[in-house]
């Protein structure tokens, strides 16, 4: 039941061509407000909310960079609503995020229309600017990566993109297509009910499926897969003790700056920054007299191995943790291989179907059997 | 150097395994005094970072025994624990710490027996399975 509508552009078009279908969108009354990627006044790309068709010439959603997750933004604005129509624009990885803090009620999806932008992968924050200076745009980012290559000149897209199986968004209303959409043209699929009517409101004609979009789609998550695959396995080779663990994990200062940038870090109120870890002196000496020296901060493996308990089985691997420590540290991995056995465990996917429940959201009276091995 | 005697942390239920533990002990069932016991008023309270702590400070097993599903005090504490305890192990599984040190079972108020039972069982286990591999890190452990 997709409905497909055709955007053709001239080369450095693309952007003008999405952002008069944005205008059309709010002058039409389709939606009152758009949350979508625009180049900012001074440097950079950033969501933005667009109330005002004026500025939609600065919209710039296919931009290979995501500073924050935009699921963290799609809580901020829909936790307590609005009460406003509101279109959000994001990556595949955001909007699993967004179905995950759905289920939790973090994030409202009434009155939200939901706009999956195919995505081929994001570059570092300060390896974007580069881009951008070197005179990299969406568009000459998006020919080069859809014919395999997204590297620039001395960075490529980040780890967790390489090893992402999901280029293209599901549980959306609607989807820009540019993978398998040819060269000058990128689709507008309207995937639900809702989506078809926003978009014959905003004006754009629908016409052709892209011939060869769900293979072209198909052949690059098979691709991933099969990095995500080898990326696993060298990991698991290398991390498969605490010990190695703890190296790996040796840089950490406990910042928490991970915990402020992963989407589906749920908990309002960590539990390291209440009285529980507020340790007492008397407390620190005889934790330094057990073994002789105590090194400072402390809790950093502790602090690790919680986070997993807590939020592994949501993990939508977006890699935000790894862009986020100050100290290089390369999260994303250990808390992907660790996700995908805790998912695997309850038969769960996080971002897969808003029908799902989480994990550790609901139990039976009768199962996991093999957790205690007894019968009465 | 005397034989290894492996250290377990005990997180028992105050309704049953606790009283079952009683049971054994005015039963006089002699039980190994490895079993360090920690009465918990229900095992849904035993949150997964207690367990953590006791692997990380060296425990060589960490048993949390319950009432059987059904005949929790208060409905379904048991239930939810059963949960964090098969999300915790399959965490703990991929850094060396798997089912062979960590366990949930579930020992009935009158079943006195079985908990001198399970606690022979792991005690022994244990002895030959071995230190746990945190006990080396000494220091790296936090």
């Amino acid at each position: 039941m997709a409905t497909f509508a055709q955007m053709s552009f001239q080369k450095d078009g693309m952007n003008k061509e999405l952002g008069a279908f944005f205008k059309g969108m709010l002058e039409k009354g389709a939606v009152d407000a758009v949350l979508v990627p625009m180049a900012q006044p001074k440097k950079g790309i950033r969501l933005s909310l667009l109330t005002s068709p004026e500025y939609t010439g600065r919209v710039d959603p296919f931009a290979p960079i995501a500073a924050v997750s935009g699921a963290k933004i799609a809580s901020s604005l829909t936790a307590r609503p609005s009460g406003r129509r509101l279109a959000m624009v994001l990556r595949p990885c955001e909007i699993r995020a967004v179905v995950e803090l759905a289920k939790l009620k973090q994030v409202t999806l009434d009155d939200v229309l939901l706009m999956g932008v195919d995505c081929l992968g994001r570059y570092e924050n300060t390896d974007f600017a580069k881009f951008q200076e070197q005179g990299g745009t969406s568009e000459s980012f998006l020919t080069n990566a859809l014919a395999g290559k997204t590297a620039a000149s001395d960075f490529d897209i980040v780890g967790a993109c390489k090893i992402c199986e999901f280029p293209a968004a599901d549980n959306v209303d609607l989807r820009l297509a540019a993978i398998g959409a040819g060269s000058g043209t990128v689709f507008i699929e309207a995937v639900t009910s809702k989506g078809k009517q926003a978009l014959e409101k905003s004006g754009l004609q629908p016409g052709a499926a892209p011939a060869g979009r769900d293979e072209a789609v198909k052949k690059l998550t098979a691709a991933r897969t099969e990095a995500r695959d080898k990326k696993f396995s060298e990991l698991r080779k290398e991390v498969n003790s605490f010990e190695a663990l703890a190296s790996k994990l040796s840089a950490c200062i406990n910042c928490y700056n991970c915990r402020v940038a992963c989407p589906v870090c749920y908990c309002k109120e960590c539990v390291f920054v209440t009285d529980t870890f507020r340790h007492t002196g008397d407390q620190y000496m005889l934790w330094a007299d057990q073994s002789g020296a105590l090194k400072l901060p402390n809790d950093t493996l502790f602090y690790h191995l919680v986070r997993m308990t807590h939020m592994s089985l949501l993990c939508v691997g977006c890699g935000q943790c790894t862009s986020a420590c100050p100290n290089d540290i390369d999260l994303m991995p250990l808390f992907r291989t660790c996700a995908d056995k805790t998912q695997a465990r309850f038969s769960y996917q996080a971002g897969r179907s808003l029908e799902e429940e989480q994990p550790m959201a609901v139990f039976k009276s009768d199962e996991l059997m093999e957790v205690t091995g007894q019968v009465k | 150097m005397s034989e290894f005697e492996p250290q377990i942390v005990a997180f028992f239920c105050n309704w049953c395994t606790f009283t079952a533990a009683d049971l054994a002990g005015t039963s006089r069932l002699a039980y190994p005094p490895n079993l360090k016991i920690i009465r918990v008023m229900c095992t849904g309270m035993v949150d997964p970072k207690y367990v953590i702590k006791a692997f990380l400070n060296g425990a060589d097993g960490v048993l949390i025994g319950g009432c059987w599903p059904g005949d929790c005090h208060y409905i379904n504490g048991n239930l939810k624990a059963r949960r964090r305890v098969a999300n915790l192990t399959e965490i703990l599984k991929q850094y060396g710490i798997d089912e062979q040190r960590f366990w949930l079972r579930w020992i009935a108020a009158s079943e006195g027996t079985m908990l001198k039972e399970v606690a022979d069982e792991m005690t022994e286990k244990l002895r030959h399975l071995g230190p746990s591999p945190l006990r080396s890190l000494g220091q790296m452990a936090v």
